[in-house]
């Protein structure tokens, strides 16, 4: 193994080495980088959104048959967007957020109540399936005792008396380990993206590894 | 001032609704009306919400350079990568050197920037982890249980780690995620019924 003599893996590193300058203290090495990344990932989105949606759900279905002309009415609402290049007209921009921010909401008031509500409740009642062992049925009463405690938790409409106050301090704990475990998992997932960088560098560039 | 105020509300009222009783009416029009208006439409209004990015991004960064303010020449840096990244893309139709822009410039320092946060979260955990309660101690016992557990040391040091971490995501932990997940639910199905109902305008401009 030996140095790389790629331009771009030579780039890559020095980049990588200018981000993790950052370390030591907010330099212009880090902040050259950081502006590159920027304005790279408004390119990007450009030409991501030219290929992805533009041409083949904009462009090609209205201007090669069959011609779908039912666009004509979204592109006339999207066009509104460049309002807000007018003080004048700026206004415009409302009509453009209105359809899409409302009827987003529309589309997510039955998928929220059935996924995150209806869906997340029924997984965790006490049915007869889930007591065919001893630590099956232990798992649903606690998996049923953590869900009430935590809704209880995060219940401030009545006053922390009568079995509330202790309940919420059960809920606490729930919360707290499933705090602990998914900070656990991000931190291994940064360590990973970590390695990965001292890999590129220990390997593709400098091939001591 | 109804077509400036009253009018787009009355919009987000309208389509708000029929995208809301669309989904309880199981008739092929239904249907199609979903299909046209989430495929059709808010693609294409989506694609145009970019334009609000791109000049946030261009003014901000062209306003510095145009008043030599301290930076400036970051600002014309990134402005430069901008249209590399773009140019590349168009002239080159997402070929090879577009590629190498990603594979060498934007996927490196994506993951660099995020690997970042591993020494911050780090010297974060070390400030914040100092076991002064019952529920600090579980929060930092979990962590480095779920830490050590997914690599092989935990398997190394006692054999029911990837055991004990696999009970702990799908018991204590599902628990609590169910009730914050309900919660969340609620809050989006609230704010949902905001915006449709013309009390939530911030997004708009807040009139």
């Amino acid at each position: 193994m030996s140095i790389s003599t790629s331009i771009w893996v030579w780039i890559a590193a020095l980049l990588t080495l200018m981000i993790y300058s950052f370390l030591y203290k907010e330099n212009p090495f880090y902040r050259l980088a950081e502006h590159i990344f920027m304005g790279l990932s408004i390119g990007y989105s450009v030409v991501i959104l030219w290929y992805n949606y533009i041409l083949p759900r904009i462009y090609e279905p209205l201007f090669f048959p069959p011609h779908q002309w039912s666009l004509i009415f979204p592109i006339l609402i999207g066009m509104m967007t460049f309002g807000i290049f007018s003080e004048k007209y700026n206004w415009l921009i409302k009509y453009p957020l209105a359809v899409y921010v409302a009827g987003y909401a529309g589309v997510q008031i039955p998928l929220q109540l059935q996924t995150m509500i209806l869906r997340q409740a029924e997984a965790s009642f006490l049915t007869p399936d889930k007591f065919t062992s001893l630590f099956s049925s232990f798992n649903a009463l606690l998996i049923f005792a953590g869900l009430v405690t935590t809704l209880i938790y995060f219940y401030f409409s009545a006053k922390r008396e009568h079995g509330l106050g202790g309940a919420s301090q059960v809920g606490i704990i729930f919360i707290m380990i499933a705090f602990g475990a998914a900070f656990g998992y991000t931190v291994m997932a940064r360590i990973s993206l970590l390695i990965g960088r001292m890999q590129f560098l220990l390997q593709d560039w400098l091939g001591i590894m | 001032m109804f077509i400036r105020r009253t009018l787009p509300i009355l919009i987000a009222f309208c389509i708000g609704f029929a995208m809301l009783i669309q989904y309880f009416i199981p008739h092929p029009y239904s249907e199609r009306f979903y299909d046209i208006v989430v495929q059709q439409w808010f693609i294409t209004i989506y694609a145009f919400m970019f334009i609000f990015a791109y000049r946030s991004f261009f003014s901000h960064h062209i306003r510095k350079v145009k008043r030599r303010k301290t930076g400036y020449i970051f600002s014309i840096i990134a402005i430069a990568s901008a249209l590399l990244m773009a140019v590349g893309g168009f002239a080159t139709r997402r070929g090879d050197f577009f590629d190498s822009l990603y594979n060498y410039l934007y996927a490196p320092l994506q993951a660099t920037m995020f690997s970042l946060l591993a020494f911050f979260i780090a010297s974060a955990a070390f400030r914040a982890f100092r076991a002064r309660n019952v529920q600090a101690t579980l929060l930092l016992v979990t962590a480095v249980i779920v830490m050590i557990g997914r690599v092989p040391l935990g398997d190394y040091l006692w054999r029911g780690m990837p055991d004990l971490i696999e009970w702990i995501m799908t018991v204590p932990s599902m628990a609590a995620m169910r009730g914050i997940r309900i919660g969340v639910g609620l809050g989006a199905v609230a704010t949902a019924m905001k915006i449709i109902l013309g009390v939530e305008r911030t997004y708009m401009g807040g009139t």
